[in-house]
């Protein structure tokens, strides 16, 4: 088995609650709460989750674009957590991120082509003449034009604006990319564009993913791995067939059988949940998922299941499995 | 069909002036809701199907917004909506037809507890006393599936999150058992095990009381589940409609089909995902044409030069498309 490009070890972030006029730590939110993740190179984890999961700060913390509360990340080997700040930024170009919204990431007054290559020069890793190739070069990969690199931003329609951000993220030659909810605000026929655009580029340039993302059927379809989270802590891994065709948490088997699927004759047997997903500031005792689950005996309520293999790859934090 | 249709729109148009010219944002749209059966507007951004269900309400236009309706017709039951004043309308609205949008913290009060806010069609629409009022909303706060009605009456929307106050929401819109329940992406903010719970309670009401349902929505697997008719919108027109079964398994038109096959399918994986090439036209170039040729596999040369109109195909669908139409008119 290959080693790992990223490994993230027991990985915890918790955020202060303050209150009052002292403005004292009243309580904290367990935002991110002990999630271990490997990823091999070549390929594509799919972290997936219901809003306030935890899954975009899981992303963040990894890479350390906010510093851990605890736990350890590891970066082809090297311990990300503990590098100074230079060595930080010679790593950066390695690890890159692409946004649900790369609209808001852009300077409204900088055309696409500095936006793109500004990052090449910051880190140095082109001489200036040479810049207006290598972007050339990217936005060609990312099925835009050349005509486009003198352009605004405004003038992009969303799915050009994906394809902008995906290309800034390209131009650095990362090994790594996390796409945070990359496809979310794309109409169904630009998605499927930009969802092959992801698949595209891992073949020809041998990337590796973090994908972060709500949607199963677009999770399903790119990754090879899946972490599945639950108020801060992950419930289930494994590879995507296994998991998909045989989901061993609740939570992972109602988040399933709840996916809208485009087949209108389907019939096909949904654990609707009751409830809410409970204030992450003030989670259920024991298994955090105790309070919806369908299946939940006296002991949930009481133990904090061990997140435990099961065979194979795959781990589940569940008493009943 | 032997069932008078509850609600007819002909030719409805609707238009946004603005600077840079006229917006057919809804162009020449017909459609028909039976009693009891749930219509779904399927369509991407832009593509007039929210703006319809606007100008069914009178939304258009009113409260300094843009728009107007440029011509077409409203009917419900047996009054054209378009023609109707403002009090007539509001007898109707919120009463008869009802409507929940996808972003229910901004349909609610801030500053108004949830309780007060379920009152106020009770009061108004079916003159009930401010007691019974109240009881009332207890009632639907429970009939939503909310635990502890009496304390969530009392509270404000900022306290509830956002699959409650959606409930909310529809306890507003079913209070005065309307016939017609326009609904506008009612679950595309929330999550999707929250998204299944409110699904299920508009099916089981729907169920309950023979209501007709509006949906509107751009997830195909929405419109799968719940839809008994499904109406496709591109560019401001319908290009397609037709029984939900025969709409997914025999789509006609050409963006129809690239629509059902570019969305991935959980259960169906394909290493590689259809697309439509190229994007939506922009609504101010837009010719007498076919709006779609620019991105069509099939695209012939009558096309670019004719719009086609909705005709009838197989027993109950119609597409606008000129490859359904007679040979003599497409080269003629």
């Amino acid at each position: 088995m290959a080693e790992a490009l990223l490994e993230v070890n027991r990985l915890k972030k918790y955020f202060p609650i303050k209150a009052g006029l002292l403005n004292r730590t009243v309580g904290q939110v367990k935002a991110v709460d002990d999630v271990s993740i490997a990823i091999r190179p070549g390929e594509t984890f799919g972290l997936v989750g219901e809003s306030g999961s935890g899954k975009s700060t899981a992303g963040r913390t990894a890479i350390r674009l906010t510093e851990k509360t605890g736990g350890e990340v590891k970066f082809k080997g090297v311990d990300l957590h503990t590098l100074g700040a230079e060595e930080l930024r010679k790593l950066r170009p390695k690890m890159q991120l692409i946004f649900q919204d790369p609209y808001s990431s852009l300077n409204p007054r900088v055309r696409i082509g500095d936006a793109i290559g500004e990052a090449l020069l910051d880190h140095g890793l082109a001489p200036k003449d040479e810049v207006r190739d290598r972007v050339l070069d990217v936005l060609a990969s990312c099925g835009l034009s050349a005509y486009h690199i003198d352009r605004f931003p405004h003038e992009f329609s969303g799915g050009q604006r994906q394809r902008i951000g995906i290309a800034r993220a390209l131009v650095l030659n990362p090994e790594l990319i996390i796409a945070d909810e990359p496809v979310s605000a794309l109409d169904v026929s630009i998605q499927a564009q930009i969802i092959n655009l992801f698949r595209k580029l891992q073949e020809t340039r041998g990337l590796t993913y973090l994908f972060i993302s709500h949607d199963l059927s677009v999770v399903e379809h790119l990754c090879s791995h899946i972490g599945v989270m639950y108020l801060g802590s992950l419930v289930e891994t494994g590879s995507r067939d296994a998991l998909f065709r045989e989901p061993l948490h609740p939570y992972t088997k109602a988040l399933l059988s709840a996916v809208p699927i485009p087949i209108p004759k389907l019939k096909r047997e949904r654990i609707v949940l009751s409830g809410d997903i409970p204030n992450p500031a003030n989670p259920p005792s024991g298994c955090k998922f105790h309070t919806r689950c369908p299946f939940a005996v006296a002991r949930c309520k009481e133990e904090v299941p061990a997140f435990r293999n099961v065979g194979g790859d795959r781990f589940v934090a569940c008493h009943l499995v | 069909m032997a069932t008078a249709d509850l609600l007819e729109i002909e030719g409805l148009s609707t238009y946004f002036d603005t600077e840079e010219g006229t917006v057919r944002a809804v162009d020449g749209v017909s459609l028909r809701v039976r009693p009891g059966e749930t219509v779904c507007i399927v369509g991407e951004s832009g593509c007039g199907k929210s703006i319809t269900a606007m100008s069914i309400m009178g939304l258009v236009g009113t409260n300094g917004t843009a728009g107007r309706i440029a011509g077409g017709r409203i009917r419900y039951e047996d009054r054209d909506l378009l023609r109707l004043n403002k009090h007539e309308l509001r007898t109707i609205r919120g009463h008869e037809i009802a409507m929940i949008f996808q972003e229910p913290m901004s349909s609610l009060n801030p500053v108004l507890p949830i309780g007060e806010q379920i009152m106020e069609p009770l009061i108004e629409h079916l003159k009930l006393s401010k007691k019974a009022a109240r009881a009332r909303a207890i009632e639907l706060i429970a009939q939503v599936g909310i635990a502890r009605p009496e304390q969530i009456a009392k509270a404000y929307p900022h306290e509830l999150s956002g699959g409650m106050l959606q409930r909310i929401m529809i306890a507003i819109a079913i209070s005065c058992g309307p016939k017609l329940l326009i609904a506008d992406e009612p679950t595309t903010a929330l999550d999707v095990t929250i998204q299944a719970q409110i699904l299920d309670m508009l099916r089981q009401f729907k169920a309950e009381s023979d209501m007709s349902i509006l949906l509107i929505t751009h997830d195909l697997g929405v419109v799968a589940e719940m839809a008994d008719y499904v109406v496709v919108m591109y560019a401001g027109k319908v290009v397609e409609e037709g029984e939900v079964v025969e709409l997914f398994e025999r789509p006609k038109h050409p963006y129809t089909q690239g629509l059902l096959k570019s969305k991935p399918i959980m259960g169906q994986r394909q290493d590689e995902l259809y697309s439509i090439p190229g994007q939506v036209p922009n609504p101010l170039e837009l010719k007498p044409s076919c709006y779609f040729y620019e991105r069509c596999e099939h695209a012939m040369d009558v096309c670019r030069r004719a719009e086609p109109t909705l005709k009838g195909v197989g027993e109950q669908g119609s597409v606008a498309c000129w490859l359904y139409e007679e040979e003599a008119i497409v080269h003629g």
